[in-house]
């Protein structure tokens, strides 16, 4: 049941990113998408609706790149109650650090090892 | 001296005759219908280079090699070599020109740069400035690619009407007399923007450019399409010829079964997965070297018209989202 | 007819050849698009939960095992970049291969690995961010935006 949800929640959020893609203007790339995600995602977070679908869907919900958000906007919020102002600064750093530091760490790994194709 | 007719076109009294033609391409276009017209084939997309702007140059310098062969002209022959291609300063025909050793003047028109060259080359030759010309025009998918839009191994979709960047050159010789097929009449295209602003959908940006010219050069010379055995446009790909052929029907000029489009000839549309057609710099030139030269040359073809189309946006105005202005230049060659 | 400088197609008004052009171009085909997307960013999500679960069956607590579960995701979307994959699934996933966080980690490789030919520090030391730099600025920005109106409201 939990693959389940984790596939047709996951899935139901990537669609959403598709339809943005091919039904507003040309100038809406990949680019602006996985900002509009991290963004919208931290939001959704911040006012308590994402938590109920990280319970819901597991790795539906924070594969995604609304995730990404999700763990930034919890991160800043426990940092905030446990240092007050200071964690607001540190928060949504540490809580997405190993994240961040994984994707630049096997991104150089990957981009001095490969050669481009085609 | 030349002849000007009407307000953008020109008659050339002393025709400049091409001499030779020389082709490379890469793979895909290798694999694709006009295969066998082409003279070099590119194993791999780096032939043989460290990046892909140095494989974009080598394809310049040696098509442009290849065409001195043909005819054993030698470099310190030439006096003048026209080349460009899409890069920015385009330093890929300035690199070329190192390998060439002969005067060199530079030319940005986008993709239409082909008819550009062997406009200003008929010129040169016509106006009594020059003997010997080689004209040299070419792209590379990958830098084209890199430079316009998205990294190569970038995982994004491309929409049903993008078009795909021709990874090949071509080059002609030209000069003020032997055997071959002659430039007669040439027609400096206006910048025409209507507006279009998606860097993915080349051919409405240039459709209008394209019509604009085309109509001058009926107007200016008087001729009709009906005149032409084969109108021949650089690259519009598929949605860029149908909005042309509607342009043109609207101001009352019917473009039917003597218009085709290099970007719809160069690769098998059903088959390989380049959307639209070709583009690019090489989309003309190796269309126009490979196929289309060998057949005025033969004899199958007397007078053929060919208007090269270039978008002239690059990826700092897209992305401040200017418009994309368009432009084309006719040349008309004629067998003898 | 020689003196006819301005052409007639430039009265033909943007909005107009607009109007043609969508007549002419050829639609996205957005069930398919979206059908696809759907099932390829459901099963990156479903990768995603298999390696979760087996990590918090090795004993992790559930935030650890998110986080070695997004490092794990993030590997392989960089492997599949750097194999030539990765855009070929993006070619058919489109938003279900770019909005994961393997999508995130393919933004980085992609400009990276083409760039090291640009040297280590303005090749991959600067292109990896092209697409990933953008996230993390508003990711961060909103994190911070976020903690300090906690901080003010609470």
């Amino acid at each position: 049941m939990q693959f389940l949800l984790a596939f047709v929640i996951g899935g139901l959020i990537c669609l959403i990113g598709q339809l943005v893609m091919d039904l507003t203007r040309a100038s809406i790339t990949p680019a602006h998408v996985l900002v509009g995600y991290v963004t919208g995602g931290a939001i959704l977070s911040a006012l308590g609706l994402y938590e109920p679908l990280v319970k819901l869907a597991g790795a539906g919900a924070t594969i995604p790149l609304s995730g990404f958000g999700h763990s930034m906007a919890q991160g800043a919020i426990r940092a905030v109650q446990s240092r007050g102002l200071l964690g607001a600064f540190a928060g949504g750093v540490e809580s997405t650090a190993v994240g961040i530091v994984a994707a630049i760490i096997f991104g150089y790994a990957a981009a001095v090892l490969f050669n481009p194709k085609e | 001296m030349g002849q000007k007719l009407g307000r953008q076109s020109f008659r050339f009294t002393k025709p400049p005759v091409i001499a030779a033609a020389a082709n490379i391409v890469g793979p895909m276009e290798g694999d694709g219908p006009l295969a066998v017209q082409f003279d070099w084939i590119m194993d791999d997309i780096l032939f043989g280079e460290p990046t892909w702007e140095r494989a974009e140059s080598k394809m310049l310098r040696e098509s442009a090699k290849l065409a001195l062969r043909k005819i054993n002209w030698q470099p310190q022959e030439i006096d003048f070599f026209l080349a460009g291609d899409l890069l920015n300063q385009i330093t890929s025909a300035n690199f070329a020109a190192r390998g060439i050793e002969a005067p060199f003047l530079g030319l940005f028109g986008a993709c239409s740069t082909f008819t550009e060259a062997i406009m200003v080359g008929s010129m040169l030759i016509d106006g009594g400035f020059a003997a010997r010309v080689l004209v040299a025009s070419g792209s590379h998918h990958n830098t084209a690619e890199r430079q316009f839009r998205f990294p190569i191994e970038q995982g994004v979709q491309r929409p049903p009407f993008a078009q795909w960047t021709v990874t090949g050159s071509g080059a002609l010789a030209l000069a003020d007399q032997g055997e071959g097929p002659v430039v007669t009449v040439g027609t400096a295209g206006k910048v025409v923007d209507l507006g279009i602003s998606d860097p993915n959908n080349m051919g409405a940006a240039m459709a209008p450019a394209a019509a604009d010219t085309l109509i001058s050069h009926f107007q200016d010379t008087g001729t009709a399409p009906a005149d032409y055995d084969l109108i021949l446009t650089g690259d519009l790909g598929t949605v860029g010829s149908d909005t042309l052929k509607d342009l043109m029907r609207m101001q009352g000029y019917l473009l039917e079964g003597n218009y085709c489009d290099c970007g719809t000839l160069i690769y098998d549309l059903a088959r390989q997965d380049v959307h639209a057609g070709g583009s690019g710099c090489g989309c003309s030139s190796v269309v126009f070297t490979g196929s289309i030269w060998k057949q005025l040359n033969e004899g199958r073809y007397r007078k053929v018209l060919l208007a090269a189309t270039g978008a002239l946006m690059s990826s700092t105005s897209s992305q401040q989202g200017e418009t994309i202005p368009g432009i084309a230049h006719v040349v008309v060659v004629e067998s003898r | 007819m020689n003196e006819k400088t301005g052409s007639s197609e430039q009265q033909l008004e943007a909005a107009e050849y607009q109007e043609l052009i969508n007549k002419i171009r050829p639609r996205h085909t957005f069930l398919k698009n979206a059908i696809l997307a759907f099932l390829v960013g459901g099963s990156i999500c479903l990768i995603g939960q298999l390696i979760l679960q087996i990590y918090t069956g090795q004993g992790l607590e559930q935030q650890q095992a998110q986080a070695a579960t997004s490092a794990t995701m993030v590997f392989l979307g960089a492997f599949l970049t750097g194999i030539g994959v990765y855009d070929q699934i993006g070619k058919y996933g489109g938003a279900g291969s770019i909005v994961p966080i393997t999508g995130f980690a393919n933004s980085i490789v992609a400009p990276a690995m083409e760039a090291r030919r640009e040297g280590f520090v303005f090749g991959i030391g600067a292109k990896m961010f092209t697409i990933a730099g953008p996230v993390l600025v508003y990711g961060f920005l909103i994190s911070v935006l976020i903690g300090i109106s906690y901080f003010l409201l609470r």
